[in-house]
């Protein structure tokens, strides 16, 4: 991860090869839950985005200053400051996304695409880098919810940003729509991605530590599920 | 008597209906993450019930007699979070000190759930929803109970998938992805058993 210096390719490596939602798994909740609709999913995605380019270039301008033991919570605060900022201007001029993404605007605070990012990346790099990271990181977020969302909303409900398809329509699948659809569509196209990459992506196996916003504070340490890798 | 219904309501629907983790898409990560033994899946989901109740106990009062009153909810957020993480550290450091044994079994995921979005999500949708005191309470106990059901159940599903030979592209998480969703359909089936519970 880390001799790839080159800026275009940390620009580009969030789009596939690093893709937050299929090769990291990060974000999972949001990424299940908001990609129901192709309006809803691109909502999501952009102000997920916003709020990672400005926290992003604000920790990598703090990072001399915050004290390491207290880091976590201090970019905590930064980024659930700036999804109050993307909340208020949504409610002010989207109100009706606004009442699509409900309670899930307010939880990109808990997002582990920003908080890793943070932790990964931006504690770490100049301001510029981890504003382009940023940009990538959350452009593969919105690619994947829309690929995802996409594939839910035309099959599951055969409609395309709510624009009605001929044929599709009549024959629609719900079951898409709901919860279930949502796991196996994501299990799915991970495994897609896993074959586009081949293998070229590190596939998680399982759900490492790295990929949990926790992983600072537990060190990796206490937890059963570490893939060991040294910080 | 009508009071107690509609918690019992609350209780049932968050439990079942409006399961976190199953139909809500909230706490995935953990779901994922410390699925795979039985006892620790255990153990994380009472200490998810336990702070979920705590968190909600605290953080009701904040909203309603500081935000509210001095007319700062667009601080939710950033205070909800605070005081979860804060509360999180604490209720750590008190275990530790005075219930030694329950910190031996839950400590070790209580750092986890600081930014575990369950926990933030019961506490803002207490809010949204306008439940009293006691309804909130109720409705995170609910929450907290769902997901340790989703957590043992899916456990036990996941131990049969590690016995069994997968294609290579699906080996590892996507197979746990698919296996949720089997897990989440079986939920799908208790839509509706709340509007009729005392009917």
């Amino acid at each position: 991860m880390s001799n790839k210096n080159s800026n275009l390719s940390i620009l580009f490596k969030g789009l596939l090869l690093e893709n937050p939602v299929f090769v990291l798994i990060l974000g999972t909740c949001p990424t299940l839950a908001t990609s129901t609709t192709v309006i809803g999913a691109i909502g999501m995605g952009l102000a997920a985005t916003a709020v990672l380019i400005c926290s992003n270039m604000v920790i990598s301008m703090l990072r001399r200053f915050i004290p390491d033991t207290v880091r976590i919570p201090c970019y905590i605060v930064i980024i659930a400051g700036f999804v109050t900022v993307v909340e208020m201007f949504i409610h002010a001029y989207l109100p009706s996304l606004y009442e699509t993404l409900g309670v899930y605007l307010a939880l990109i605070t808990v997002n582990c695409i920003i908080l890793g990012r943070a932790e990964m990346f931006a504690g770490k790099n100049t301001v510029f880098k981890s504003a382009l990271d940023g940009v990538g990181m959350g452009l593969g977020f919105t690619l994947a919810l829309l690929s995802i969302a996409t594939i839910r909303e035309v099959i599951g409900a055969g409609t395309f940003a709510g624009i009605e398809i001929p044929v599709l329509v009549d024959y629609k699948i719900e079951f898409l729509q709901k919860t279930p659809g949502g796991f196996l569509i994501y299990g799915i196209m991970i495994a897609v991605v896993y074959k586009l990459t081949h293998g070229k992506a590190p596939k998680k196996t399982k759900f490492g530590c790295e990929s949990c916003p926790s992983f600072s504070v537990c060190g990796g340490v206490k937890c059963d599920n570490t893939v060991k890798e040294a910080k | 008597m009508d009071t107690f219904k509609s918690l019992i309501i609350i209780l049932m629907s968050s439990v079942l209906v409006n399961n976190y983790v199953l139909n809500r898409f909230l706490g995935i990560c953990p779901f994922l993450g410390v699925s795979k033994k039985l006892n620790q899946a255990v153990g994380m989901g009472f200490s998810v019930i336990f702070v979920m109740v705590v968190a909600t106990a605290v953080t009701w009062p904040i909203q309603h007699f500081l935000l509210d009153s001095y007319g700062l909810g667009y601080m939710q957020t950033i205070v909800f979070i605070l005081v979860i993480a804060a509360l999180v550290q604490f209720i750590e450091m008190a275990l530790k000190k005075f219930i030694p044994s329950l910190h031996k079994s839950l400590g070790v995921y209580l750092p986890l759930i600081t930014t575990n979005c369950a926990v933030l999500g019961v506490t803002i949708e207490n809010i949204d929803e306008s439940f009293t005191f006691v309804e909130s309470i109720v409705n995170s106990l609910g929450c907290g109970l769902g997901f340790l059901l989703a957590m043992v159940l899916f456990s036990g599903v996941r131990s049969k998938i590690d016995d069994s030979e997968i294609p290579e592209s699906f080996k590892g998480l996507p197979a746990t992805l698919i296996a949720a969703s089997f897990v989440s359909m079986a939920f799908l089936g208790f839509a509706g058993i709340v509007d009729n519970l005392f009917a």
